[in-house]
């Protein structure tokens, strides 16, 4: 469902050339597990969020697969190096095909 | 509402099995960090760390799909260590697998109790 899908990323507005700065990320979706059942004992398929990338000037900083275990709302933290300034890309890969995107600038200073 | 049924560990040693390729794991070097008691299992924050690691998979023992999710990091990871949600349907084992960069692999597990189980059913 792509209803209401709003992604939402924390990156520090600049950083010294080389450091490590801590990136925060959660996008809104319901994260159907594909386990529960509606009033009536239907399965609920499953439609989930299965892939987050993120990459910096064209290069990866991390890719991570999500299962149905993840919870609703997708939140992951990670490190990422800044060599220069730049921007980042973030990316969400929905089950149903569709891709969400975000952009953060970052500055060196 | 039925107690569900923890599956056997053999799912989660076939997992683990495809994710090394067979390979032995060792201990130590990779920190698996999760809350000893979570009220509610429907979001439990987990952090991974593994210096040096290349990728790593989280799985919930209990859970009726086991895996949770893969972190593979890129070359500008700063540290190889990230931090996420997940869902648990009950007390089980925490259980992360790292791939180091000289392709050995490591892991851990934690045991997390969880007071109300957090995949519906």
């Amino acid at each position: 469902m792509a209803s209401g899908v709003k992604p939402r990323v924390k990156v520090p507005k600049k950083a010294g050339a080389g450091d490590a700065i801590t990136i925060k990320t959660l996008i809104s979706h319901k994260m159907e597990s594909g386990q529960r059942k509606d009033k009536s004992g239907n399965v609920i398929p499953r439609s989930i969020i299965n892939r987050f990338t993120c990459d910096f000037n064209g290069q990866n900083v991390v890719d991570v697969t999500l299962e149905p275990a993840i919870s609703t709302n997708p939140y992951i933290e990670f490190e990422s190096t800044v060599p220069e300034a730049g921007e980042f890309k973030f990316t969400w890969y929905d089950d149903d095909g569709d891709v969400y995107e975000t952009t953060k600038k970052i500055a060196i200073g | 509402m039925t107690i569900l049924p923890l599956r056997a560990n053999a799912a989660v040693d076939d997992l683990i099995a495809e994710f090394t390729g067979g390979a032995e794991v060792g201990e130590g070097g990779l920190t698996l960090t999760a809350p000893e008691i979570a009220e509610n299992g429907n979001t439990v924050p987990i952090s991974v760390s593994a210096p040096g690691a290349a990728s790593i998979m989280v799985l919930a023992a209990g859970n009726p799909t086991p895996p949770v999710a893969t972190f593979n990091f890129g070359p500008l990871a700063a540290s190889q260590d990230a931090s996420t949600r997940i869902r648990l349907a009950g007390t089980q084992d925490v259980i992360a697998v790292a791939k180091m960069a000289d392709g050995s692999f490591v892991r851990a597990s934690q045991t997390v109790k969880v007071t109300i189980g957090g995949c519906g059913g």
